[in-house]
């Protein structure tokens, strides 16, 4: 009982980072209709960066660690959201009216080049940094000495998370961009009529995904104490996952999907077996797609001819 | 990476707006690179973290970026507004359909004649061998991309169940490959129909992403299922394909010996050679085969539109899987002939990036063009052998490369194939004909 408690708070930490990134997924889905395959390497910038900004700032001296977490936040979450931003200049929007696998492929080719970049300008190693957030709290000690632990890091992680769902949820219900990114998501056509910049839209939701992706890069890089340049893939693929099993297209469905896939995967590591963790995420993938092609909060899609 | 102005859609007019445009792409790029490029992170030996700056790098990257857009902007002036369909005179396009109708045969001529003018120089004859694999690859993905219009992102997979059917039979039974390359064709296809029964009635993307997750399942239970495949170390010792039975080696019952000829490590390169081109050969003539059956039209129109096919009475379900399966046997094939050809396999050969490879092979050479995936295939693994001592640049150009290829030609590079039947004109239906209960 006591493991699986622990294991539970472990699911949920590793949930939320995959929430974050699995919101970018279906916010663009759900306006663009397209996957965009680079997400995942956006997160590993995001991380990239968060971990050059430590670096710098710990070596001009500062000390104050909110400080520092709080510049890093800022800094990581700015230049990553340009380079989503730069991404779908370049890459997607040339693309919009295209045949359907074009803007697919095209995003194939930016991940290829997100990945070598990061490997071509920061080398190849893993790039560990020190425990920054130490300490904890032991929750509960059972007689045979198993200590549920909830450390300080995983309270971080999992309050930034609910601060900025909260901040995401009044952005996209409450402000005139949020009404403009739900006006594009039904017809685009139709916003665009009634004098919705469809572009400056479709743009503002890249850099608000990257920002969310940034910020579960920094919390990686704090959570597990490194990053490096091929973490993207693997963490890009589970996030979707986690977007097509909360339904792709609705925003609390992908957190709920991220729990779902951070819990199952811990599980999974904890009581079968840590090598086919992957393959129990990815299994989840096809059996999701099979058996609730809408997920657990979607619409179904409605095919138009 | 290019300058971000690369869409912008108003023109800029004058040097001043040029130079605008320019300065706020090379700020982008600064701001983007500042971190990146400009502070490079290692880990000490100790584990501790150091860094140190590339001010250098950043600067001239930025300047890259701001020199690009200009020459990108006065290039678009120069060129006119894109988007507008290019008349190609007829005297050129009656020239083109003539080296078009001449090229098959040249080509194929030439590819024969490889081993014979190239005989001396193993290196291009291991090119070779290696291009035409990927020719191989990309004909079979090209049925399932190019025919049915089915985005697979796992293609690997299939190719590497060949590779290890071929080994493992190989080295366990001591089967021999003549044995092992139908076995491999149809367990690939097996894992085909095992796959695309349950995903294909996904949409094109999701149906992507399947392959993907279903590619990468694969290789992690290679890696992870040692007793049976030897884990990351692979299978290693996989016996060299035998003329029919005679071995091409350097015994007394060996190829050489028993034409009486003096051996040579090249003649088994050769075999090699002529095996994967009647490989690939293979593939396409079954492919050109099957486009004139009632299936290959059915894939045809699935490609333009399932909506229209299904109600058409279209099967699409089986359709579909008979256009993955068939897919999957070819990469099963030419998995074996890797298998045989290096005598060692490990899950390392069947990443992600090598699908994406194939993929864009068949997306470089038009999508359902046999000439134009065989060329592209060449251009590819050719341009891939120029960075052979940058092999870190390499994929980051690749990337660079199927960017800018969607961007300037989403519909192929080399060749595109239209439908091989389709209506000319849309014809009027007199409603007399259509009334109720008449059809």
């Amino acid at each position: 009982m006591d493991y699986f408690a622990q294991q539970l708070i472990n699911g949920l930490v590793l949930g939320s980072i995959y929430g974050l990134i699995a919101i970018g997924y279906t916010m663009v889905y759900g306006i663009v209709g397209m996957i965009n395959f680079a997400h995942g390497d956006i997160f590993m910038i995001g991380g990239f960066i968060a971990l050059i900004t430590f670096l710098i700032l710990i070596s001009l001296g500062l000390t104050a660690i909110p400080v520092i977490l709080l510049v890093v936040l800022l800094v990581s979450m700015a230049i990553t959201a340009l380079y989503g931003w730069t991404i779908e200049r370049i890459a997607y929007r040339p693309l919009r009216h295209s045949f359907r696998l074009a803007p697919m492929l095209s995003a194939i080719g930016m991940s290829f080049v997100l990945t070598n970049y990061s490997q071509v300008a920061q080398g190849a190693r893993v790039k560990p940094i020190p425990p920054f957030i130490t300490g904890g709290y032991t929750l509960h000690e059972s007689p045979d000495g198993f200590v549920i632990q909830l450390s300080n890091i995983q309270i971080m992680v999992v309050i930034t998370t609910i601060v900025l769902l909260v901040i995401f949820n009044w952005l996209v219900s409450r402000t005139r961009l949020g009404r403009d990114m739900r006006a594009c998501e039904q017809d685009q056509t139709m916003a665009a009529l009634l004098g919705v910049d469809v572009d400056r839209t479709i743009s503002m939701t890249f850099v608000i995904g990257a920002a969310l992706a940034a910020v579960a890069g920094l919390m990686y890089l704090l959570y597990y104490g490194l990053v490096d340049f091929f973490m993207g893939f693997v963490a890009g693929i589970k996030a979707f996952t986690a977007a097509v099993l909360g339904g792709i297209g609705s925003l609390p469905g992908a957190m709920l999907g991220g729990l779902a896939i951070g819990l199952i995967e811990t599980f999974w590591s904890a009581y079968f077996s840590v090598e086919y963790k992957d393959v129990a995420a990815f299994s989840i993938l096809i059996v999701v797609l099979i058996f609730m092609p809408t997920g657990l909060l979607g619409r179904p899609e409605v095919e138009k001819v | 990476m290019t300058a971000p102005s690369t869409n912008t859609a108003k023109p800029a007019t004058g040097i001043l707006a040029l130079l605008k445009t320019a300065f706020i792409n090379a700020l982008v790029a600064l701001v983007l690179f500042s971190l990146m490029v400009g502070i490079r992170t290692e880990a000490g030996s100790s584990g501790q973290l150091t860094y140190w700056t590339r001010f250098g790098e950043l600067a001239s990257l930025v300047a890259i970026v701001f020199g690009g857009s200009i020459v990108i902007e006065l290039l678009r002036q120069w060129i006119g507004p894109t988007g507008a369909e290019k008349l190609v005179p007829p005297a050129l396009q009656s020239g083109m359909s003539l080296i078009g109708r001449y090229l098959t045969p040249a080509l194929l001529i030439f590819t024969l004649l490889v081993p014979v003018i190239f005989y001396d120089q193993r290196y291009i004859l291991d090119l070779a061998i290696l291009v035409l694999t990927y020719v191989m690859l990309g004909w079979g993905l090209n049925v399932v991309v190019g025919l049915a219009g089915l985005l697979d992102l796992g293609y690997v997979a299939f190719y590497a169940v060949g590779a290890y059917s071929y080994g493992l039979l190989a080295t366990n039974f001591g089967w021999s490959f003549w044995i092992c390359l139908p076995l491999a064709g149809i367990l690939a296809a097996f894992w085909g129909v095992l796959l695309g029964f349950p995903v294909l009635r996904l949409r094109g993307d999701y149906l992507a992403i399947v392959t993907l997750a279903f590619g990468e399942i694969i290789r992690l239970v290679i890696i992870n299922w040692q007793e049976l495949t030897g884990g990351p170390n692979g299978v290693s010792g996989i016996p060299r394909p035998t003329f029919f039975g005679i071995p091409l080696d350097n015994s007394d019952e060996g190829f050489a010996a028993r034409l009486g000829i003096e051996y040579s490590p090249t003649h088994r390169i050769v075999f090699l050679f002529y095996l994967i081109l009647a490989l690939a050969l293979l593939t396409n003539w079954v492919t050109i085969r099957l486009r004139r059956l009632p299936i290959g039209r059915a894939w045809e129109a699935l490609r333009e539109d399932e909506v229209a096919c299904r109600a058409l009475g279209i099967n699409t379900t089986t359709t579909k899987l008979t256009a993955f399966a068939t897919g999957a046997m070819f990469g099963g094939f030419a998995g074996a002939f890797f298998a045989t050809r290096q005598g060692f396999i490990s899950p390392e050969s069947f990443t992600f990036q090598e699908s994406a490879l194939v993929l864009a092979i068949v997306v470089l050479g038009g999508m359902g063009s046999q000439l134009g995936v065989a060329l592209a295939a060449l251009a590819m693994i050719g341009g891939f052998e120029l960075f052979r001592g940058l092999e870190t640049y390499r994929m980051l150009v690749f990337g660079m490369a199927m960017v800018l290829i969607m961007i300037w030609r989403p519909r192929g590079l080399i060749g595109h194939r239209a439908p091989t039947v389709f209506l000319t004109k849309a014809q009027a239906i007199s409603s007399d004909l259509v009334k109720e209960g008449h059809g």
